[in-house]
């Protein structure tokens, strides 16, 4: 038991359960699934559905926060991603056709892959701090994604674009199947091979992992571009699951539900070891947060003083020196009681 | 003794060489390419339009950004420190819908902005501790406080509430003549009394030293004996207080209460302070470059608003280019003198 609590994972894992129980608890069918028109629905599908974009980026957001940065264009290169494929499917000669929604996937994914180049070069190459690299692109890229559309919600009807973000397939959404993939591919890239110690040893101390012969700078290049990549294709869900692509709200503050769903997972903003499965089950929470705030009939409007709440609980949690305090406050009993450890 | 032991591990950092090389005006050079490029960027309007070239079109851009430029004033303080505050926006917002909702329910206004100036003051000192007590980054802190302030903006309402008391709706309406038939807005000499607060503050106190000091170097600031820890967390209590009187100064200039007011106003306040020459690892920049950026931003809207044809976003895009431009040039500046 001791053991597992040690887990980096329990703490997420026991927040997620406790808030399925509490939803259990107020509404009995909550964890029911059932099968209709060969499609399955219930509410924990809808929780992974709707939380699909903000996993993606938080995964690619991992293993920036890994490398000691941080990616704050994430939510402007999903309203790019978004505006460049609905615009392209748009002004195309046959906007129904199977081929116009391949390539209008493919030229928000080479958007995505451009921008995070772009971050990627800021940061490696010029050494500006992530924090500001990434602002630039915050800034103008909403800008950039209303040049695209002209200002104006550019609405498709392609049925192959929409099943990106509202079709189903083996009777589960296609936004799930797509996340999962990338969860996949990120953790067997990271995990069986030798990028996953080399992204960390960047994050833990770049000038040493520089001095022992790693091209670091090639390492923050992938990120970043991982990052943006990530946030095309939840650009792509986005835009597709209403078949329109709104340059202003597309994305909105998606970059910071994603930071928040990598700190409570239990990767440190301050870099190195990090932890993918983390990141989803921190997704996971904040979405269930979310559809918790329905489930007890709480005003939505609170949801944002919630998630502040939450965020500056669980870095507390984090933050070495709140933790010396707590051991210093088990360590120490009061005099004349007997020592108990509460684990 | 033992408070030196917890220290945070010593960050290795070189002695800041602009500071020490650059002596006499060298060391303005930053805020003076701002100034040049202000006066360049107004030229080429009164080149471009006749009735730009005119004392008013100079004063509006005081006139539609006094917020702006009280909001750059507290952000100046806080990255001078080498922190960031990302929460300035929506306190702005919250702000401006305690004023909107008290003032409806019959309040003083006068008991109203001192309401919301503590709550804007105490956000900031909390976040402020919670930065200096935990040792958490500012930018996750104050991103919370965003967070938070936005929230409870939509707790009090989703609707934009007007304002109509008489007191505010009269600063709204008031000019203040000066001569060649021009005029200012009260909120303009308000916030240019800040700048100049700001500006005594920075440079003929020992608290605005110490604010140099710790942007320059943390530990050598620390273990110089000057007072760290509390004026750390007095940045960040003033920036709020800054964000809160940014609040009423836009509540002057829209009349009403919105929960979405002031979104992404944070950025422009980071971009205003970048752009007028402050480096974002701290320790160098002046309150009045911060100030020049604050017209640049500006004037790229009126020349947008001139122009006609050009789309709203081109604004963003700009201010966009101009943030890169100038950390670029950041960056050769400290390579150049390094």
């Amino acid at each position: 038991m001791k053991s597992l609590m040690k887990n980096r994972l329990a703490w997420p894992v026991i927040a997620l359960a406790a808030l399925l129980l509490l939803n259990q608890i107020f509404r009995p069918d909550f964890l029911s699934l059932r099968m209709q028109d060969g499609h399955l629905y219930g509410s924990i599908i809808d929780i992974m559905r709707n939380g699909a974009p903000t996993i993606l980026i938080a995964l690619g957001m991992t293993l920036v926060i890994a490398t000691r940065g941080i990616d704050l264009s994430v939510g402007a290169v999903v309203a790019i991603a978004g505006a460049a494929s609905c615009a392209y499917i748009a002004a195309s000669p046959e906007p129904a056709s199977p081929v116009t929604a391949a390539m209008a996937v493919l030229i928000a994914v080479l958007a995505g892959l451009l921008l995070g180049v772009w971050n990627g070069f800021l940061v490696s190459t010029v050494g500006v701090q992530p924090i500001i690299a990434t602002l630039v692109l915050m800034t103008a890229g909403r800008g950039i994604a209303q040049l695209i559309t002209g200002g104006q919600i550019v609405s498709v009807s392609n049925d192959h674009y929409k099943s990106i973000g509202a079709g189903y397939l083996f009777t589960l959404p296609v936004s799930i199947l797509i996340t999962a993939a990338v969860f996949v591919l990120a953790a067997v890239l990271t995990r069986r091979t030798a990028l996953g110690i080399l992204i960390e040893a960047v994050g833990i101390n770049p000038v040493a992992s520089r001095l022992a012969g790693l091209r670091s700078r090639n390492i923050i290049w992938i990120v970043y571009v991982f990052s943006a990549v990530c946030a095309a294709i939840a650009g792509l869900m986005i835009s597709s699951n209403v078949t329109a692509a709104d340059a202003n709200n597309a994305g909105l503050y998606i970059e910071m539900d994603a930071i928040l769903a990598v700190v409570i997972g239990g990767t440190s903003l301050a870099g190195g070891r990090y932890t993918l499965a983390g990141t989803v089950i921190g997704a996971f929470i904040i979405q269930t947060l979310t559809t918790t705030v329905y489930t007890l009939g709480i005003p939505p409007e609170v949801t944002l003083v919630f998630k502040a709440l939450v965020v500056i609980t669980v870095c507390l949690l984090q933050a070495p020196k709140a933790r010396n305090l707590l051991r210093s406050l088990k360590a120490a009993p009061k005099p004349g009681t007997k020592e108990k450890v509460a684990i | 003794m033992s408070s030196l032991s917890t220290l945070t591990p010593l960050t290795v950092k070189e002695p800041s060489p602009l500071r020490s090389r650059m002596r006499g005006g060298a060391r303005y050079a930053p805020t003076l390419a701002t100034l040049g490029l202000f006066i360049a960027m107004f030229a080429v309007g009164a080149g471009m339009y006749p009735s730009f070239l005119s004392g008013q079109v100079f004063l509006n851009l005081f006139i539609d950004n006094t917020f702006l430029i009280v909001l750059a004033v507290g952000m100046t303080f806080v990255i001078l420190t080498g922190g960031i505050d990302l929460s300035v926006g929506a306190v702005v917002a919250l702000s401006m819908m305690v004023s909107a909702t008290l003032l409806q329910q019959g309040w003083n206004p006068a008991a109203v902005i001192f309401l919301v100036l503590v709550i804007g003051g105490g956000l900031g000192l909390l976040m402020g501790l919670i930065i200096q007590y935990f040792d958490i980054q500012p930018f996750i802190v104050t991103l919370a406080g965003m967070f938070l302030a936005r929230g409870l903006c939509y707790v009090i309402s989703l609707d934009s509430i007007p304002v109509t008391e008489g007191f505010f709706t009269s600063v709204a309406q008031a000019q203040i003549p000066l001569p060649g038939d021009l005029f200012v807005s009260p909120g303009v000499l308000l916030a240019l009394a800040i700048v100049a607060a700001a500006f005594f503050i920075l440079h003929h106190t020992r608290f605005g030293r110490t604010v140099y000091a710790i942007g320059g170097n943390e530990h050598s600031a620390m273990l110089m004996g000057l007072p760290v820890t509390r004026t750390k967390v007095l940045v960040y209590a003033l920036s709020g207080l800054c964000s809160a009187i940014a609040g009423v100064l836009f509540s002057f200039y829209s009349l009403s209460g919105y929960s979405l007011a002031a979104q992404g106003m944070e950025l422009d306040a980071i971009a205003a302070v970048v752009i007028g020459g402050t480096l974002l690892t701290g320790g160098t920049g002046y309150v009045l470059g911060s100030v020049v950026g604050v017209l640049v931003l500006g004037i790229v809207q009126t020349f947008i608003a001139y122009d006609g044809t050009l789309s709203s976003w081109w604004t963003k895009i700009v201010i966009g280019g101009l943030l890169l431009v100038f950390i670029l040039l950041q960056r050769l500046f400290a390579r150049k003198t390094a």
